[in-house]
């Protein structure tokens, strides 16, 4: 792997730009890997990388039905914050923002990632209680988070309405400041092209269509598009068809699969400067250093694969966005698109062992999984690795959903589902 | 936005009058304190989620406010058909290969 700097722009710049190497190789898979991760995404590729890094394990295939990043990594908000109210989240999410914060040096590649802040609206005496509690649990886990009059508000994001005659009036905001965006599809690729150098095959258009199980239970492999490709470990981290490999294998899963839906505006000067949210009127919006205005919506209501959604899902929050900002109303937006997302019960993911050796999972992600892609993809590698989770991820079972210790964001996660 | 056909006013009405109550034909037990852990786990947090045809529950909501069952492929969001709650789970359907 050549690396990435001003000397290698300036080299390249003399030459014509004809040695640039490809980011990661596409190599034909082997009939057999130590350990094979099923989803190109974000997260499979950070286990991926992880495994190599910092575990030494390099003989290692991550196979992808589409394009690498295509799926959900390609299509969030690239929001990133770490203010959940349980223990386990904050030490989960945190854990994934103190990586996002040094990842560019890291990978030599620049994910952008950008703590401009993460602001949260209330907008009536429920969002002040369930805000305020928040910043105060964030603040004992040692993650920051701190309130802001609805002036302090404005100040920090001037284009903001903080009029008292709005239907919902903004009364206060919740800020960590260490939130912020990245690119996401760098991500992807940061982490593909540091994986690649190290050994790890990367294989693209390579759709996994079954699980095969030794007599004793144990995986011995999986039925690809490609052919059977062995290994004696498999990493499930299928985000919205999760279940579907699960089941292949024999192993039905909490989880349901929404559509949920994100849009673009045309791009424009910069008048955004941080992430706004508000679960109350639904909506969160932050801007692109293209310009453009990245909204998110909600999931639809239904079980559905179809990577869509209702268009009155859209126009909601467009409403949302248009009462907190009120400068927007006559913006033009680009483009829609939706992504599925598997949720679980108590909205918080799975990592965990399965009832099947030598089966992982990593999954359950549901509406806000990119934020913690880096910490993710590290504690999931130390599970494959290791064949016991990390102290992190521990408490994020299957088996909670049968003794009943759930880690219950539903209600605390601070956004609406 | 799904046009959904309620088996009771025998009507195409728009997504926007009904609420999804999830998947169909999941039996609650007549004894639910005296479940195993297992068992409630079944019935309160495992769920199908099937790539293609689902069975679930809606609630016509903002019409007649009465449950019904619906059939729909999950991948292209085209209803099979739908039918009145209570009503056995359909063992031929419609249209439908496999």
């Amino acid at each position: 792997m050549k690396k990435y700097s001003v000397f290698a722009i300036a080299r390249e710049a003399m030459r014509g730009h004809k040695g640039w190497e490809e980011q990661w190789s596409s190599p034909e898979p082997k009939k057999e890997y130590d350990v094979i991760i099923v989803g190109a995404g974000g997260h499979g590729l950070a286990t991926a990388y992880y495994l190599a890094t910092v575990h030494g394990i390099t003989n290692v295939a991550v196979l992808e039905k589409g394009w690498l990043g295509g799926g959900n990594t390609g299509r969030n908000t690239t929001i990133i914050r770490s203010n959940y109210l349980y223990d386990e989240s904050a030490g989960i999410y945190d854990h994934a923002l103190k990586l996002w914060d040094g990842l560019s040096q890291e990978l030599n590649y620049n994910v952008m990632y950008s703590a401009r802040g993460v602001m949260m609206l209330a907008h009536n005496v429920h969002d002040i209680q369930v805000l305020k509690r928040h910043v105060h649990a964030n603040r004992l886990n040692g993650i920051d988070n701190e309130w802001l009059s609805p002036e302090q508000a404005k100040e920090f994001c001037p284009p903001l309405n903080i009029s008292r005659d709005a239907r919902y009036p903004v009364v206060g905001a919740a800020l960590q400041r260490r939130g912020g965006t990245a690119r996401h599809d760098a991500v992807a690729w940061g982490y593909a092209r540091g994986a690649s150098a190290r050994g790890v095959h990367i294989i693209q258009n390579c759709e996994v269509t079954g699980v095969k199980r030794a007599p004793n239970g144990a995986v011995l492999g999986v039925d690809t598009t490609r052919g059977f490709i062995g290994a004696k470990k498999v990493g499930v981290v299928a985000a919205g068809h999760s279940s579907v490999i699960m089941n292949m294998a024999g192993v039905r899963m909490p989880l349901e699969s929404y559509p949920l839906q994100a849009l673009v505006s045309e791009p424009i000067k910069p008048v955004v400067p941080c992430v706004v949210m508000s679960n109350t009127v639904h909506a969160y919006i932050s801007q692109s250093d293209k310009g453009e205005l990245v909204i998110g919506a909600g999931t639809d209501q239904y079980v559905s694969y179809s990577q869509t959604g209702g268009l009155h899902i859209l126009q909601h929050t467009l409403d949302a966005i248009c009462e907190m900002f009120p400068i927007f109303t006559r913006m033009k937006m680009l483009r829609s698109w939706g992504g599925i997302v598997d949720v679980t019960p108590d909205r918080s993911p799975i990592l965990a062992k399965t009832p099947v050796p030598g089966l992982y999972v990593n999954c359950g992600w549901g509406t806000g999984g990119f934020k913690a892609t880096p910490g993710s993809g590290h504690v999931f590698a130390h599970t494959i690795a290791k064949d016991d989770p990390h102290p992190i991820n521990a408490p994020f079972t299957i088996e909670r959903f049968r003794t009943g210790r759930l880690i219950d964001e539903a209600a605390a996660a601070a956004v609406a589902h | 936005m799904l046009l959904i056909r309620c088996p009771y006013c025998e009507e195409e009405r728009p997504e926007l009058e009904f609420r999804n109550a999830g998947e169909a034909h999941i039996a609650r037990s007549a004894n639910i304190a005296g479940e195993s852990d297992d068992d409630f786990e079944k019935f309160f947090f495992i769920r199908s989620n099937p790539k293609g045809i689902i069975y679930e529950r809606w609630r016509h909501m903002h019409g007649c406010a009465r449950f019904f069952n619906a059939v729909r492929d999950t991948v292209t969001d085209k209803f099979v058909m739908t039918y009145k709650a209570g009503e056995p789970k359909p063992a031929k359907l419609p249209g439908v290969a496999k």
